[in-house]
């Protein structure tokens, strides 16, 4: 789950973090309202879940109210990479003498926590890792043993942050890693964490990503989950439970389990048509599920062609016939169906299947040949 | 021969009075694995179908002389339920459990490093292990493995790994050993530790290989090929057009910063001469290919 910065700053500020003080806007009248309140110089903030809100024009620094104004009303409705702006963050502005970056996530090769400190912080770190990469400290943590007071002052002193900023990137760190791991944060980032011209050391952004299995600890992250980004169609599969994921093409896919549900992706794209989405409906396969993806493919106009792709482990093949009947009885599907059943009494589900074949729900013996016949369908509806 | 697991392995089931752990520790005992127990702090002294169930591990074990066990706990026990068996004596612990959060597999893994290095973790988030005809344990439907080898199975998702066995039975060949080892950010079983245990195994003659986007395991194990295997592999790897940024299913499969990529795996798979398939019936169609090379030497 991807936080907003505000909420990544709510979420830091619990930990004891200092975020500078800021209010959420949802219009430009409550933006110019925030910054009475808040007192200007202020930061107007677009609040969205994508990188390089800077270089669009959805950061500005505005000295008075006008400006908040002026800048609060081009900034609402903005498209960044996709993502328009609903809600602006109007936040204290800082003074800034430096820039730092902070940040710590799971390295799943060395399967430590890897912490990554840089003296050159406010640009993507990406770039410095690639132009500069001696300019960022890395510090690999055993989640076991933990992060303690004397490896963070070593890091710091590694990183070469200045002496009158090591003291407190020392307690952010010590900070930020306790948010890291009693939070369940995938990624917890900080960029640019600034060295003030007073000589604090301050929190100006944050990136958070917060573990979605962690949920059971953590019951008010559901807030979170509902302020996810996610198009009309995700949002339908979100609720019925089921896991999705748009894309571009004209071919609906659904089939039982994640390998298989990618697999069935790319042999659609390598026999030349394009998936319309991944779903993976997991092992059952039952009506009951069968029908809520049928719903969830039905919804978007852009699929010509459905093809099921289901595998017949634990559950039987004539179980997973059955459903698809049961389903397609009580949904209307407008697209033709190409269905191919594999596994555990395939034979049995086949059969079940035969009597209800037509044009518009065909079934073929393999993975590529049933891609092949729902590719080809998805393009005679293009030529019509 | 098979690997971590074999006719002889004992097996406990933490979680057996729970629906799924009933259902699938029943399945595996009646496809021939030792399930000799099960545990239950609130029903010990009690049987599931004539397995009894213990306290702990510990009484367990003391009792069966079992060395491996079986998690089928919700996931907010899983943790707990592995340190627990590490230290009730078990040596191999199947973790079948999805949805553990990352932390708690991040602190279990490195704990087993440093207290219990003896100890091998699958999972969590996999279907499990079996050798064909010997033992099951886990979700995996055992009439779809064809038994007798020669190739070794290794795989980071379920139905995919449904589909390697099918697709190489259909072909008439056997499997020693398929482990699934699951699609988290953190397995505890790794592509290497099987491809060693498969290097090392007399009756694995090849090994088949299926990974998908995300993380950096696929190279790994394309370096330990490289270096270290004698025996073919063929693989496959899944998510070739996943767009970057999307999580695919498992917690562990997505292209973040351009990293992860399908490509990239597949490019350093096959510099260290694995035939790689496009799809997964390429890749038993590319085993086919290496068996029959291999009877004719």
């Amino acid at each position: 789950m991807d936080l907003f910065e505000y909420q990544g700053k709510q979420f830091f500020s619990q930990y004891g973090l200092p975020v500078s003080d800021g209010e959420i806007t949802f219009t430009v009248e409550e933006a110019v309202e925030a910054a009475q309140r808040l007192g200007t110089p202020v930061m107007v903030k677009a609040q969205v879940h994508t990188g390089g809100r800077g270089k669009a024009g959805g950061v500005k620094f505005a000295a008075t109210i006008e400006d908040v104004h002026e800048h609060a009303s081009n900034i609402f409705g903005l498209n960044i990479k996709d993502h328009v702006v609903k809600r602006i963050w109007i936040e204290r502005a800082s003074d800034i003498a430096e820039e730092y970056y902070a940040s710590f996530t799971l390295d799943r090769s060395a399967k430590k926590h890897l912490g990554m400190l840089s003296a050159e912080g406010g640009v993507e770190i990406e770039t410095v890792a690639e132009e500069n990469p001696e300019a960022i400290a890395k510090i690999w943590i055993d989640p076991t043993s933990g992060l303690t007071t004397e490896m963070a002052e070593n890091w710091v002193k590694s990183a070469n942050l200045p002496e009158q900023a090591a003291k407190g990137a020392v307690k952010i760190l010590l900070d930020l890693y306790q948010a890291y791991v009693k939070g369940d944060a995938d990624l917890v980032e900080i960029n640019p964490l600034i060295l003030t011209s007073d000589g604090d050391v301050h929190v100006l952004d944050a990136k958070v990503t917060l573990d979605g299995n962690s949920i059971f600890r953590h019951p008010e992250y559901a807030e979170f989950d509902k302020t996810q980004t996610r198009d009309e169609r995700e949002t339908t599969a979100h609720d019925r439970g089921l896991q999705y994921v748009g894309l571009d093409g004209t071919v609906g896919v659904i089939a039982n389990g994640a390998g298989l549900a990618m697999a069935t992706v790319d042999v659609v794209n390598q026999v030349g048509g394009a998936a319309a989405n991944f779903l993976d409906i997991g092992g059952g396969a039952n009506a009951e599920v069968m029908a809520g993806a049928l719903e969830v493919i039905n919804n978007d106009p852009e699929v010509k062609s459905i093809f099921i792709n289901i595998f017949g482990g634990i559950t039987r093949g004539e179980e997973v016939a059955n459903g698809i009947i049961e389903a397609l009885q009580n949904v209307d599907i407008e697209a033709p169906i190409v269905i191919r059943l594999d596994g555990t009494n395939a034979d049995e589900g086949r059969s079940i299947l035969k009597p209800h074949l037509s044009e518009t729900l065909q079934m073929a013996p393999t993975m590529l040949e049933a891609a092949q016949q729902a590719v080809d369908l998805a393009r005679k509806d293009n030529d019509k | 021969m098979s690997i971590f697991v074999d006719e002889n392995t004992k097996v406990i089931y933490q979680g057996l009075t729970g629906s799924q752990g009933r259902y699938y520790g029943l399945l595996n005992r009646d496809y021939g694995t030792k399930v000799v127990a099960g545990t239950n702090p609130r029903k010990a002294g009690e049987e599931v179908e004539g397995i009894p169930i213990y306290a702990n591990i510990k009484e367990a074990v003391k009792a069966t002389g079992a060395k491996a066990s079986c998690i089928f706990i919700p996931a907010a026990g899983v943790q707990s339920a592995v340190l627990e068996a590490a230290e009730g004596g078990i040596e191999f612990i199947v973790a079948i459990t999805e949805g553990v959060p990352a932390h708690d597999e991040a602190h279990f893994y490195n704990h087993l490093q440093n207290e219990f290095p003896q100890v091998q973790l699958l999972g969590p988030n996999c279907p499990g292990i079996i050798s064909p005809g010997k033992c099951n344990i886990g979700i995996t439907a055992g009439h779809i493995a064809k038994p007798g080898g020669p190739v070794g199975i290794v795989s980071r998702s379920g139905t995919l790994t449904y589909q390697a066995l099918y697709e190489l039975k259909e072909k008439g060949i056997g499997c020693t050993t398929c482990v699934g080892i699951g699609g988290d950010p953190v397995p505890g079983t790794s592509f290497i530790d099987c491809l060693k245990a498969f290097e090392e195994d007399s009756e694995t003659q090849a090994v088949m290989m299926i990974g998908e986007i995300g993380g950096s395991a696929e190279e790994e194990a394309a370096e330990f090929i490289a270096n270290n295997m004698t025996k073919p592999v063929s693989a496959y790897v899944a998510g070739v057009t996943a767009p970057p940024g999307k999580k695919m299913g498992h917690a562990g499969a997505i292209v973040s910063g351009g990293k992860g990529t399908a490509q990239a795996k597949m490019d350093a798979l096959r510099a260290a001469n694995v035939r790689v398939g496009l799809n997964p019936t390429e890749a038993g169609e590319h085993m086919v290919d290496i068996i029959a090379e291999l009877t004719n030497k």
